[in-house]
């Protein structure tokens, strides 16, 4: 049986780092390239060390693919390529190999300029990396080399996030990469048709969760910052640049406009011109309603939401920022959170998922008290409020994506623990599909059918159709194929037994039988081959016979009754070798009565 | 297979493919040159076009046609609204199509025609460009022939054609020219439209895979490789080898063809795209520094976009940067904004732009420093206040028979300084200059068309190798413009057999199917017992259970339970039986009254106290017996004295 290797460096029941290392037919593939946010130690980065001990890993790995462009799944690809070493293709849509790099230069920034981080990536090597990238546009398939076909669908988690469809030989695999079943203010849904992979690799972020209606959300949110700037208390959204961000302002930029509010509100990015850049170029990558109005009026052009300054933390009243990054693990955003958190009037909300280690996954707990590393503590009396606006797939959003392409296998990554194994047993009892989630380093086989295709010949199997066709329909019964493969300088093919021995240039031996009964049956001889006839239809319900000028066939199996006047009737029944078995049963049938 | 033409036009192609019992419409391009015969349609009332002399055929009594017809010069024009040639509908019944697969915005005007009100339910596949941008030109001709009203309908003239003067008299088929399509077809056509991608694979029925490719034209060209299990056809529409705003033409995945039909090689075969363009910004140049306003005819995408770029570098060279160029039609926003959208379709300096961020086309910049600024119609607002003259204007529609073109040549055309560009090379510039005639304007002609020319065609084969090429007719005859130009045909070779077709005909194309393919599952795999016969050659002989899905064969194993007795393994024999062997065998086993006698071919062997008979030949042998134990007992012999697979 061919097998399907699965090992997770990164992500195996765990969010961070998603790295997924899928072995089959003979390739390797590297599905993400992520960093974890919640570690500042080697942790931070997959394991890469268990692909190859020492050296480059460029022999090991036939290409990469990344799914969208959130440092998670993107992070430590320059890491990869330039220090490890790997220096084969790299696969990613338009928009993310746009964005990508964007956002890893700010995180370098951060790592190096402002924690002091040695050993990492320098802009020099992003740059490199980005050279090895190929991007592809939705549905293209490409073919990596003759054997390994890649295909991407659209995932509707951020601009540019995609799942992608790998096949070698027979074997295939999706990988989802983030994704989202619900189309949002910005994004549209989730899709992929019914290819029926032997495996579906799922993030699961939202393995237990069903969320409520997308509009409730929404209603929550904003009616959560308009009592705090009318108590007049600070709101602060940690985001990241691209993507939540896009589209909370859109929601906030609206009801700003409907309600007439004069509150400042303040997006804390320089990025935030160029950011939107990227989707006015990228427009055809949003949901249906921008893409329809863009020409007209860009979504993108905010009239209420101004740059953020930093002396602005300290500026008195209301005011809703939206900082970065996302987490509150660094920077700005964590920086607004040390000065407002211990005034109980502000605001936090976290609209996205926090990892473990992180700040924000902290204060989601209910942690009252922060320490920093130099020893400085925290009070965080705001309150804090989590709205769930990252654009995961939810537990209901996980199945529909099972039954759209139908695969054989389901493996969970990109998760917590716990939440998988409720999943996994839903799964399992709602589709009867093995479900995998292995931890990271840990080796998942999963065994497949395979399918061969083969080429046959066109007589065959008109032959075989006109013999179908020629019986009274029963869809229970089952078509039989039969023939001669013919293997010859590298080509299968199968054909009817008399072309194959042509084609192999050699001479068929027919061996035929014929035995003669004889019957006491008065009348005509055709009154005898008619009851004959009839006999063996009713034993033999299964086989078509044909009936001419008295004689009888099936298969190759020739009946034919003589001596006109006699009582006593001679039945000659012949047949070749290949019906041995028919023509001996008709000939012992015709024996039995003959006593 | 067959291939059905059904436009007279090959830079407006129109075909039927039938192929394993799909129907594919390949391309539905919509022939233009019969608006050529009409008078232009004007926004405002046009006294010279009013005035023109009432032109009657002098044998004709028939009162009908009388105000049907006017005179300009030696021209006839017929006063009414422009007419069309849609495709050929009496070939093909266009509900039988299932599939119409479209290969670039210029080759799909006649779509509402195939698909509105004639029963149509097939799929209609074309890449998010052609859609986008094929949806501009549609909604932009509608809206030209629209806005113009005419208050009656000449029909009366086609019944005295042959009386007419040329070249009325020769013109294609009028009694089947139809009124254009309104905005609810257009709509409700396009929605059809299934959006694919380049090196996308689509599945019909289980039967075809179809798939597009980049053809270099313009936005989203494609040419589309069809291909089922055994064979391939390439249909190569306009395509283009040059370097210009487009994706590259993807030349590698048309090659080997089965059949290879070619079709929108180049208007201009003997003028270069390039020198032309050059012409062009210079002339523009310098009607601009004389005083004098360019009109440009022009659709509202494609090669403007490169004119956009070239045409302001050079401006700014001759010191004439500060001219506006003005861009003009109901869809001219929506062109520029979707211009720099379709990043991902660009050839890869444009594309890389969008990385900076940074919008692909320079015309982006063009319109913030306000050098090109664009409107719907001459009429809306703001126009008036910001044109300024001398400037160019960017207009259609370039048959000069309808659109804002008409008004500026009734504005520009009595001054010598002004001129007139002709770039878009699907009409005449001639023909369609000759309802304004006399004209004081200087014409100038630098018709740039970046399909293949017949060299680069030519190349192109000898590179792809196909097996059987498939052209139009005039193809393989010199241009009618140039005759004596015989190097301007597409070259037979003894390679491959040339077929070519023309307007009406159905045309057989060599191409036998002789094997499919099915897909075995492990468990039949399993049960291959490959003897080799021959150095090199093994047969197995193989039963299994056939499914057959969406035209998909499948090959199983039995389930289990059934009871059919072909599923057991059925073995054949071949080779010589050796009569000496067979003898020897046959005395091993005691059976020594073996008489032997010639016969026919081989021998007779007669047992006689057994009363059997055995004939053994070369290639058969026949047992005839009475007693099974005694048969079964030969059976064994017999293969033991040959060999099986």
């Amino acid at each position: 049986m061919p097998e399907i290797k699965i090992t997770p460096l990164g992500a195996g029941q765990d969010v961070g780092r998603s790295c997924i290392l899928l072995s089959m037919g003979g390739k390797n593939i590297m599905l993400d390239c992520g960093m974890h946010m919640g570690y500042n130690d080697e942790r931070r980065f997959p394991d890469f060390s268990f692909i190859s001990s020492e050296g480059p890993i460029t022999s090991y790995i036939d290409c990469v693919i990344i799914s969208h462009f959130h440092l998670d799944h993107c992070g430590a690809l320059p890491y990869m390529s330039e220090m490890v070493g790997y220096t084969g293709p790299i696969y990613m849509t338009h928009p993310t190999k746009a964005i990508a790099p964007i956002l890893l230069e700010d995180m370098r920034k951060v790592s190096v300029e402002k924690k002091g981080d040695s050993n990492f990536f320098t802009s020099q090597m992003i740059k490199d990396c980005m050279k090895k990238v190929i991007a592809v546009t939705l549905h293209q398939s490409v073919m990596v080399d003759n054997e390994l076909e890649i295909k991407a669908y659209y995932a509707g988690h951020v601009l540019g996030a995609a799942m992608f469809w790998i096949r070698v030989g027979s074997q295939s695999v999706v990988y989802t990469g983030d994704y989202n079943m619900t189309p949002d203010r910005h994004l549209g849904a989730a899709w992929i048709d019914k290819c029926r992979p032997d495996l579906l690799i799922t993030e699961s972020t939202y393995a237990t969760t069903i969320r409520d209606s997308k509009r409730c959300r929404e209603r929550d949110f904003l009616k959560k910052v308009h009592e705090c700037i009318d108590r007049g208390g600070k709101v602060l959204i940690p985001v990241f640049a691209l993507g939540r961000a896009q589209e909370l302002c859109i929601l906030l930029e609206t009801y700003w406009e409907r309600m007439n509010l004069k509150v400042p509100v303040y997006f804390a990015l320089g990025l935030t011109e160029k950011a939107n850049n990227y989707y006015k170029m990228f427009i055809t990558w949003t949901n249906q309603k921008i893409r329809k109005t863009f020409v007209q009026r860009n979504m993108f052009d905010f009239k209420h939401i101004k740059p953020f300054d930093r002396q602005y933390i300290d500026n008195p009243g209301p005011m809703v920022v939206f900082a970065t990054p996302g987490m509150l693990h660094a920077g700005l955003s964590l920086a607004i959170f040390k000065k407002w958190a211990p005034n109980e009037n502000n605001m936090v909300i976290m609209p996205g998922f926090c990892v473990q280690g992180t700040v924000g996954h902290k204060i989601l707990n209910g942690a009252k008290k922060i320490e920093f590393e130099n020893r400085q503590l925290v009070e965080v009396k705001m309150s804090v409020e989590y709205m769930s606006f990252s654009a995961h797939a939810d537990a209901k959003g996980i199945m529909q994506l099972i039954q759209y392409c139908e695969p054989q296998n389901v493996m969970l990554v990109h998760g917590e623990a716990v939440k998988m194994e409720f999943l996994k047993n839903k799964i399992k009892q709602e589709f009867n599909l093995d479900c995998y989630n292995p931890a990271n380093g840990e080796t998942c086989v999963i065994n497949t059918t395979v399918k061969i295709p083969i080429d046959v010949s066109l007589s065959l199997l008109k032959a075989e159709a006109k013999k179908f066709n020629a019986l009274p329909p029963d869809p229970k019964r089952q078509r039989t194929l039969h023939g001669v493969l013919v293997m010859k300088d590298n080509s299968i093919c199968l054909m009817d037994v008399d072309e194959a021995c042509k084609e192999a240039g050699i001479n068929r031996h027919v061996i035929r039988f014929t035995s003669t009964v004889h019957l006491h049956d008065p009348g005509s001889s055709l009154s005898t081959a008619h009851k004959l006839h009839s006999l063996m239809m009713d034993k033999l319900p299964e086989w078509s016979f044909t009936f001419t000028d008295g004689s009888i066939s099936v298969e190759t199996v020739l009946v034919k009754v003589e001596g006109e006047d006699d009582d006593q009737k001679s039945v000659f029944v012949s047949w070749t070798n290949q019906d041995e078995e028919l023509g001996s049963y008709i000939l012992n049938l015709l024996n039995s009565m003959g006593q | 297979m067959k291939l059905y033409c059904l436009s007279n036009d090959p830079n407006k192609p129109c075909h039927i493919l039938t192929f394993r019992e799909i129907t594919l419409m390949l391309d539905c391009g919509l022939s233009m040159q019969s608006v050529l015969n009409f008078l232009p349609l004007s926004y405002v009332y046009s006294n010279r076009l009013h005035n023109l002399p009432v032109w009657m055929p002098s044998d004709v009594t028939d009162i009908d046609v009388e105000g049907e017809l006017r005179e300009n010069g030696d021209r006839i024009f017929i006063d009414s609204p422009p007419e069309f040639c849609p495709p050929l509908d009496k070939l093909i019944d266009f509900a039988q199509v299932d599939v119409i697969l479209i290969s670039n915005y210029l080759c799909m005007m006649a779509l509402p025609f195939i698909t509105e009100g004639t029963g149509f339910q097939g799929k209609v596949y074309a890449t998010e460009p052609t859609l986008q941008i094929g949806r501009l030109l549609l909604e932009e001709l509608v809206t030209h022939i629209e806005q113009c009203p005419k208050a009656n309908f000449a029909a009366q003239w086609k019944n005295v054609v042959h009386k007419l003067p040329y070249p009325l008299n020769e013109s294609f088929k009028p009694k089947s020219w139809r009124q254009i399509y309104n905005m609810g077809n257009v709509n409700e056509s396009l929605s059809r439209i299934q959006m694919v991608g380049y090196n996308e694979k689509i599945d019909i029925y289980g039967a075809l895979q179809v798939l597009p490719t980049s053809s270099g034209y313009n936005l989203g060209s494609s040419n589309w490789i069809i291909t089922s299990d055994h064979e391939k056809i390439v249909y190569l529409s306009g395509s283009s080898t040059l370097t210009t705003h487009p994706r590259p033409m993807d030349h590698h995945a048309l090659k080997n063809a089965d059949v290879l039909i070619m079709t929108d090689l180049t208007q201009t075969p003997i003028s270069n795209p390039d020198s032309m363009l050059g012409l062009l910004c210079v002339v523009v140049s310098l009607t601009l520094r004389g005083g004098g306003n360019a009109l440009i005819p022009c659709y509202p995408s494609g090669v403007i976009y490169d004119l956009f770029e070239c045409l302001s570098i050079k401006m700014q060279d001759l010191g004439v940067q500060n001219c506006p160029m003005f861009f003009i039609s109901p869809v001219a926003d929506m062109s520029l904004a979707y211009s720099n959208i379709l990043a991902e379709w660009l050839s890869s300096a444009k594309q890389n732009r969008v990385y900076v961020p940074d919008e692909p086309f320079p015309h982006a910049l063009l319109l913030k420093n306000s050098k090109l600024k664009h409107f719907k119609h001459i009429y809306s607002d703001g126009f008036s206040t910001d044109f300024q003259e001398p400037c160019v204007v960017f207009c259609g529609h370039p048959s000069l028979r309808f659109g804002d073109v008409v008004q500026f040549i009734e504005l520009w055309g009595n001054n010598p300084r002004n001129c007139i560009v002709f770039t878009e090379p699907d009409f005449d510039y001639i023909e369609a200059l000759a309802p304004y005639q006399p004209i004081q304007m200087k014409v100038a002609h630098c018709a740039i068309d970046t399909s293949l020319n017949f060299t680069q065609a030519n190349k192109l084969i000898k590179d792809l190798k196909p097996s059987t090429l498939v052209v139009p007719e005039c193809y393989t005859q010199p241009p009618v413009s140039a005759p004596t130009l015989t190097e301007l045909v597409i070259e037979s070779n003894s390679d491959r057999t040339l077929i070519p077709y023309k307007w009406g005909e159905v045309i057989n194309l060599p191409l036998k199917r002789k094997q499919g393919q099915i897909i075995m599952e492990t468990e039949v795999a399993q049960k291959i017992n490959p003897i080799e016969v021959k150095s090199g050659i093994s047969l197995s002989s193989l039963t299994g259970s056939l499914m057959i899905k969406d035209n998909v064969h499948n090959m199983k194993s039995f389930d289990s339970g059934s009871e059919n007795k072909l599923q057991k393994g059925i073995h054949y024999e071949w080779g010589l039986v050796n009569v000496t062997e067979f003898l020897q065998k046959l005395a091993q086993e005691g059976i020594i009254d073996a008489k032997v006698e010639p016969s026919g071919n081989g021998v007779m062997i007669h047992l006689q106290d057994e009363d059997a008979l055995i004939q053994i030949e070369d290639s058969c042998t026949h047992v005839l017996c009475n007693s099974d134990e005694l048969r079964l007992r030969l059976r064994n012999i017999l293969m033991q004295c040959l060999k099986q697979f």
